[in-house]
């Protein structure tokens, strides 16, 4: 139920419903695009970034938040640590416990290594558990890995990295059927065909999805078969440095224990690093749709020991975060609600835009309508715009919306709103990082050896936008590449004598550039306390 | 000016705006969370609670995230419950009632209390989809326990001592792999793929100059 203030909002939306239902939005043109990207999206803010002054990326420009956590002191120095005093011995060690890091751990398994899995929370605390909409793969007749590849190098504006696109949807089917084998339940028909749908900036119908727990089931399929195998999971423990070797390459990490703060060292053959995203950095004062740990962690250990980013600098705001009720400011509300029919719609009961743009453009468009055209709903904390959920029972037939989104239900239902029959407000929230480290073809960063990266942490995948569902794709497809990767590389590594010298080596670059800071990374976790004095 | 209320946190009283959540609450008290906490939006059942609203005899449950404070809670959080997970060989075990009987025979020692279904931070019918997993009947117990967060609140209120959380996870799984429909566009398009059907379509794709990409793209028909 909204109070008075929405009532007269809410009247023009229900009004113009029927015709709003009929109505068949014109999408944009790629110049249409441009221009309002440019204007409206956040990635475009040039005072928001900083220049990098330090590091593989120096010159490059990054958000401001970011730039500082990449410059910033490491937690510890060399001599907090005795390198020699190895706590966990292995050939793989996998940094992340989310999608990426369960895929991998499964794969070097499979392939006869010893795995480690460290994680700052707990197994499946990732932005995989929390993915609703689904998982995109050309398995349909009227679809083919070349239009999903052409689909996404478009929708993320031509800069994917060709090579590491055309892994993703080339092993989408194959992706789709392990996680189906390891008894993934997804969305079928009773023929056993896969109901799917399309997403912003799809030009087939590829979404598979499980409800919209599509990420959550993933995750929690995994988690088992990780558990089921007996694969180590040293949880509420954060990797807060690499260790190399005296050749460079990396070998370990220093972890550190979440609550005892005791350090440890893990030596391994080889490293993966899948941490994955950065919401709660929360750039630009944007809410996220991401999980606590969202720290960007992983690029900050890649680069302290001269990994090299691509596209740091561009994110993904999620053009439906939910902006009312304020509890739920910034949580996820699933594109796959504009997939089952429901219209973005403004103050005065009008669509205005195709509701299946790109994420991007969706949500610059989004921005446009509650800034210049001073189209949104006031919410009390900002602007909003209405999703118009309705739509979806009056197109797909009453229970549409319980089979199908049941989490969204459940979410609003907990505030009293029945997205059945009431819309919901929604403003974009920060859901994605588009960059990351770069990889090879094989998982391995670029320039540093035995450092391999998977997932969210990984920039080039998807060039500089991302298409829903194909982020749980790529910690699928690039998980398990990850896995099969590390694993058979650790079979010719022998291991020499373990460093923590690039941590000098940074500071002394960091002193030469002349830049002042008390800042200390990895982050791990966000603050949010609100304490008037602490000693 | 924020409308405050008394929340008791592990006992100890705290003052906080009353539209905040009990774990914003528990960090406007100045908690910093470790445990307890994980996806924040409803899915990771990391933030399992325990509450009770003084004055009340009735014990509530609900995860953290998703509830906002009421005046007079009694709050008590459960990051962990030593729920049992049972291992196996999804590759070898088969969809059978005799597999429940192996791994969770805890679950036919059920006595119908009813107090899982009445403490799911869901709102699931527990009870029902364990009453199901107790006859093999797999596809129901999968679609009556698809939205389980995996909480344990549940199973911490079992008399009998089910893990239903693992349960449910098993029956899933079994579901998923053995009963589901099997897909055969997913089989065809895995084998095209294997057997190079679409490798110059990829090659030609990737030598493109962009300029050409920009005028498929821009271009290409979008099914309906």
């Amino acid at each position: 139920m909204y109070s008075s203030e929405f009532q007269e909002s809410l009247k023009a939306v229900e009004a113009a419903r029927e015709a709003n239902i009929a109505y068949e939005p014109v999408r944009m043109t790629a110049k249409e695009k441009d221009d309002l990207l440019a204007a409206y999206h956040p990635d475009y803010k040039k005072e928001e970034f900083s220049e990098l002054k330090i590091g593989p990326n120096k010159g490059e420009f990054v958000p401001h938040e970011l730039c500082e956590l990449l410059e910033a002191h490491s937690r510890i120095s060399a001599e907090d640590v005795d390198l020699s005093d190895v706590k966990y011995d292995v050939d793989v060690l996998i940094i992340g416990g989310g999608g990426a890091g369960s895929s991998a751990a499964i794969e070097a398994d499979n392939a006869g290594a010893k795995a480690m899995i460290v994680t700052k929370l707990r197994i499946g605390d990732a932005n995989t558990m929390m993915a609703e909409g689904g998982i995109q793969a050309a398995d349909k007749e009227n679809d083919s890995p070349a239009i999903h590849f052409l689909d996404a190098f478009g929708g993320g504006h031509f800069a994917a990295k060709r090579e590491l696109l055309a892994k993703l949807v080339c092993d989408a089917p194959e992706a789709i059927q392990w996680l189906n084998n390891l008894g993934v339940e997804f969305d079928k028909a009773p023929d056993g065909t896969m109901i799917t749908t399309h997403g912003g900036g799809t030009s087939r119908k590829r979404m598979h999805a499980a409800k919209d727990y599509s990420g959550a089931e993933i995750m929690r399929t995994l988690r088992d078969e990780v558990i089921n195998r007996g694969i180590p999971i040293v949880d509420f423990t954060s990797a807060i440095e690499l260790i190399l070797d005296k050749d460079g390459k990396a070998a370990g990490a220093v972890l550190m224990n979440m609550e005892t703060k005791e350090l440890m060292v893990a030596r391994a053959k080889t490293v993966i690093i899948a941490t994955g995203g950065a919401g709660r950095m929360h750039y630009q004062g944007f809410p996220t749709s991401n999980h606590y740990g969202a720290t960007a962690d992983g690029l900050v250990l890649g680069y302290r020991v001269g990994a090299k980013l691509l596209y740091a600098d561009t994110l993904q705001y999620h053009p439906t975060g939910a902006a009312f009720p304020q509890q739920i400011f910034g949580a996820l509300v699933t594109e796959k609600v504009r997939s089952l029919g429901a219209k973005l719609i403004n103050r005065d009961g009008k669509v205005f835009m195709h509701p299946l743009e790109t994420r991007d453009v969706a949500a610059a468009s989004i921005i446009r309508e509650c800034s210049d055209r001073d189209e949104g709903v006031d919410t009390g904390s900002g602007k909003a715009v209405w999703l118009d959920t309705p739509m979806i029972e009056a197109i797909g037939g009453e229970g549409t919306i319980e089979k199908r989104i049941p989490a969204m239900m459940r979410m609003f239902m907990s505030y009293g709103i029945d997205i059945r029959k009431e819309p919901i407000l929604v403003y974009p929230t920060l859901h994605y990082q588009n960059g990351g480290l770069d990889i090879n073809v094989n998982g391995m960063t670029t320039n540093v050896e035995n450092l391999f990266v998977a997932g969210e942490a990984v920039g080039g995948i998807h060039g500089r936008n991302r298409l829903m569902g194909n982020s749980l794709l790529d910690v699928i497809v690039f998980g398990r590449n990850a896995g099969v990767h590390a694993a058979e590389t650790s079979k010719n590594v022998t291991v020499s004598e373990l460093t923590l010298d690039h941590i000098a080596k940074f500071d002394a670059e960091r002193e030469a550039a002349g830049i002042k800071t008390d800042a200390v990374s990895p982050k791990l976790l966000p603050n949010y306390t609100r304490r008037k004095s602490e000693i | 000016m924020d409308n405050m209320v008394n929340v008791y946190l592990f006992g100890k009283q705290y003052s906080v705006p009353d539209n905040l959540t009990i774990m914003r609450a528990m960090e406007y008290a100045g908690y910093q969370l470790v445990r307890g906490c994980g996806c924040r939006n409803g899915f990771c059942g990391a933030c399992a609670t325990i509450y009770r609203i003084k004055g009340d005899k009735e014990l509530k449950t609900c995860l953290a995230c998703q509830t906002k404070v009421e005046n007079n809670m009694y709050v008590a959080t459960l990051p962990f419950f030593p729920l049992v997970k049972e291992v196996y060989n999804i590759e070898e075990i088969k969809p059978t009632e005799q597999i429940m009987m192996q791994l969770y025979p805890e679950i036919y020692a059920c006595v119908g209390c009813n107090a899982c279904t009445k403490s799911c931070t869901q709102s699931l019918n527990v009870m029902q989809y364990i009453a199901y997993a107790q006859r093999g009947e797999f596809e129901k117990c999968a679609e009556e326990s698809f939205d389980c967060v995996m909480c344990g609140v549940c199973s911490s209120r079992c008399p009998a001592g089910i893990s239903h959380p693992q349960v449910a996870m098993l029956a899933r799984r079994l579901n998923g792999k053995y009963l589901a429909p099997k897909t055969k566009h997913l089989e065809n398009r895995v084998k095209e793929i294997k057997d190079g059907t679409f490798n110059d379509l990829i090659e030609a794709l990737m030598g493109k100059p962009v300029e050409e990409l920009q005028e498929l793209y821009n271009n290409r028909e979008i099914e309906k």
